[in-house]
């Protein structure tokens, strides 16, 4: 290491510290034999993954929060496809209005998104529970998939649809054996963020799922009880170890059946 | 042999939003015939293949293919394909699978399939490449596979979309005989883009020469050439020394006239029609020679001083200003035997029969 290096060095350890120090406990200490976060650790145990995976009330839990996850993000991506298609192939009226109507909802606080979809939901006289939840992640997550997909869909030239087209398909045809193929990559990494979005998602999920409780629900709703802390490290860690792998999975995915390239622009 | 026109281009506009970008076209392309389409940037020149292929459909008027009407019909429903600019080949599949794109309708067997695709890499010159990915191909490769993939289709028409323009200068010059040749052994009907007119002028059959959206002429290269219908023509197709002129008198078939560095001259059997007074005349410069002592074999010469030289290898320009005038003639020789360099005084020579009027 050479010295006028070794301030950016210390920097780096010092970012990457504040980034994954906070995380990393979770797993360190989800493997401690003890009920209290606090070092030193006691000695190592695997009983409270054990313990967590025998609460039915967690299976549930968790099988809504991916049911809520996959039905949102498979209905945000579809609804984000055609709609950063129109957006981006045809001339939309009030172009830079429309791109903004798609931003709002970032900036839109979460809690008033929730209370407005309450208001709507029990005014119509329906039950609150994981249909209102679902509706509501797919409001949420669709901007970010056409943030996603549009930004995919300006980078690849327009003029292979056109070559399609040419060469005698009509436009469902071009879309299947052209377009689809070369957004993959972008549909993937839409279908996968909005799962994740959905699936750590708390506040919507809080006021709408009443008694079905999402995953980020049932966690919170444990920590009020101090003896199942532990359980709640546990399951943290295998979310983390999970996420990681799905990420990668799509990378790798990403990656494959395109010969040895690994980017799909057109370099001319 | 009786040669039909293929398209027909009937009182054809188009305009996008309030700009009009094509002005009342009328256009007949034989069948198998190179017809080039050629203008600068900007002209309308790929707003018209674009409609022939089915890409933009036109404001106004009619497209015919074979005496049918196709001017509402989408690409995929026309017998003709394209070669496109950036050539266009889908960067997710191999090269194997771009050349079979097109033939999923007809229901080939894998044999027939097969066979179809090596024709088509035979024919462009790329035995070998079906694994490639484009990603994989030079651009001038690139060009050969879209080339290939539009013509495995066996289209009755092939649209092409400046498809050298991305190549450098040696390999352009290779593929402009190679098509040609592709052409003429195809029979196929080319309608070739370009703003190139030396490319237009070396592989058409003939030329349409296009400007802000109107079709100024419509003649074969050597035509364009010697008898450029206007100014723009004749300024855009080769280099041209063009002088205004005023008209003195008209006497049976002989024109006097006074150009604005030359002095009086006399026109002899001038066949176009005269509308006006002032009027533009035009010479080529390989159709002057320079010479240290005055050439008597040509009818008119001046005294002028060599400004600049520009060496092309087979031929050298010079830019001569003419003596008592601002005036800065261009003048070529394939060879220099007199060796002249800048700032010599010298001699320009010329005959009356190369002065051309050309109008506005």
């Amino acid at each position: 290491m050479y010295n006028k290096n070794n301030t950016l060095f210390i920097y780096c350890v010092f970012y990457f510290a504040f980034l994954y120090i906070p995380v990393l406990l979770l797993p360190i200490f989800s493997f401690n034999d003890s009920f209290h976060m606090v070092f030193p650790l006691k000695g190592f145990t695997f009983d409270w993954y054990i313990q967590m995976w025998n609460k039915s009330r967690l299976h549930q839990a968790l099988f809504n929060s991916i049911k809520v996850g996959i039905i949102a993000s498979v209905v945000s991506t579809f609804i984000a496809l055609f709609a950063a298609k129109a957006f981006t192939r045809y001339k939309v009226k009030f172009h830079g209005l429309s791109y903004g109507a798609i931003l709002l909802p970032f900036i839109i606080p979460e809690i008033i998104i929730a209370v407005a979809l309450i208001v709507i939901w029990t005014s119509m006289g329906l039950k609150l529970g994981l249909i209102p939840v679902t509706i509501s992640h797919i409001l949420f997550c669709t901007p970010f998939c056409m943030l996603i997909l549009i930004s995919r869909m300006e980078g690849f030239d327009k003029s292979l649809e056109e070559a399609s087209m040419d060469l005698g398909e009509n436009s469902f045809w071009t879309f299947w054996r052209v377009t689809f193929p070369l957004l993959l990559p972008g549909i993937i990494a839409s279908l996968l963020l909005a799962f994740v979005i959905s699936f750590d998602e708390f506040i919507l999920a809080f006021f709408l799922s009443s008694s079905d409780q999402t995953l980020p629900i049932y966690m919170w709703s444990q920590l009020r009880f101090p003896k199942k802390f532990p359980h709640i490290l546990a399951l943290g860690a295998i979310i983390i170890i999970v996420t990681s792998l799905i990420v990668m999975t799509a990378y790798w995915l990403r990656n494959l059946g395109q010969g040895k390239k690994k980017d799909f622009s057109i370099g001319i | 042999m009786s040669i039909k026109n293929y398209i027909k281009i009937k009182n054809l506009s188009k305009s996008f939003g309030d700009v009009e970008v094509l002005k009342n076209i009328n256009l007949e392309v034989e069948e198998g015939e190179f017809f080039s389409l050629l203008g600068p940037s900007g002209c309308g020149k790929t707003t018209l293949l674009r409609i022939l292929a089915g890409f933009e459909y036109p404001s106004e008027g009619e497209v015919f293919f074979d005496d049918a009407n196709v001017t509402s019909l989408p690409p995929n429903l026309r017998p003709s394909n394209m070669v496109f600019q950036n050539y266009a080949i889908f960067p997710h599949i191999n090269v194997q699978r771009n050349i079979e794109f097109g033939l999923r309708k007809e229901n080939l067997s894998k044999d027939e399939m097969q066979k179809r695709v090596e024709n088509a890499l035979k024919m462009v010159q790329l035995e070998g490449y079906e694994n490639r990915y484009s990603n994989q191909l030079s651009g001038g490769q690139r060009q050969r596979i879209a080339l290939a993939r539009a013509l495995v289709k066996q289209p009755k028409v092939l649209l092409l979309d400046e498809p050298l323009g991305a190549l450098d200068k040696k390999l352009r010059e290779e593929m402009q005989i190679e098509l040609r040749n592709l052409q003429k052994s195809l029979g196929i009907t080319f309608i070739f883009v370009t703003h190139d007119q030396e490319e237009a002028m070396t592989m058409s059959d003939r030329i349409a020469v296009m400007d802000e959206g109107n079709i100024l002429q419509v003649s074969p290269p050597k035509e364009i050439y010697h008898n450029p219908k206007n100014k723009f023509v004749s300024q855009f197709i080769g280099n041209i020394n063009i002088l205004g002129a005023e008209i003195k008198s008209v006497s049976n078939e002989n024109l006097l006239i006074e150009v604005d560095c030359f002095g009086s001259m006399q026109l002899k059997n001038y066949q176009q029609i005269i509308e006006n007074d002032r009027i533009n005349i035009a010479i080529r410069p390989e159709e002057i020679t320079i010479s240290k002592i005055s050439d008597p074999n040509y009818d008119y010469n001046f005294q002028g001083n060599v400004k600049n030289i520009s060496f092309y290898g087979e031929s050298t320009y010079f830019y001569v200003q003419l003596n008592n005038s601002d005036k800065i003639l261009m003048v070529s020789k394939n060879e220099t035997k007199e060796p002249f360099s800048e700032n010599d005084n010298c001699f320009v020579n010329f005959s009356s029969n190369n002065l051309k009027i050309i109008k506005d």
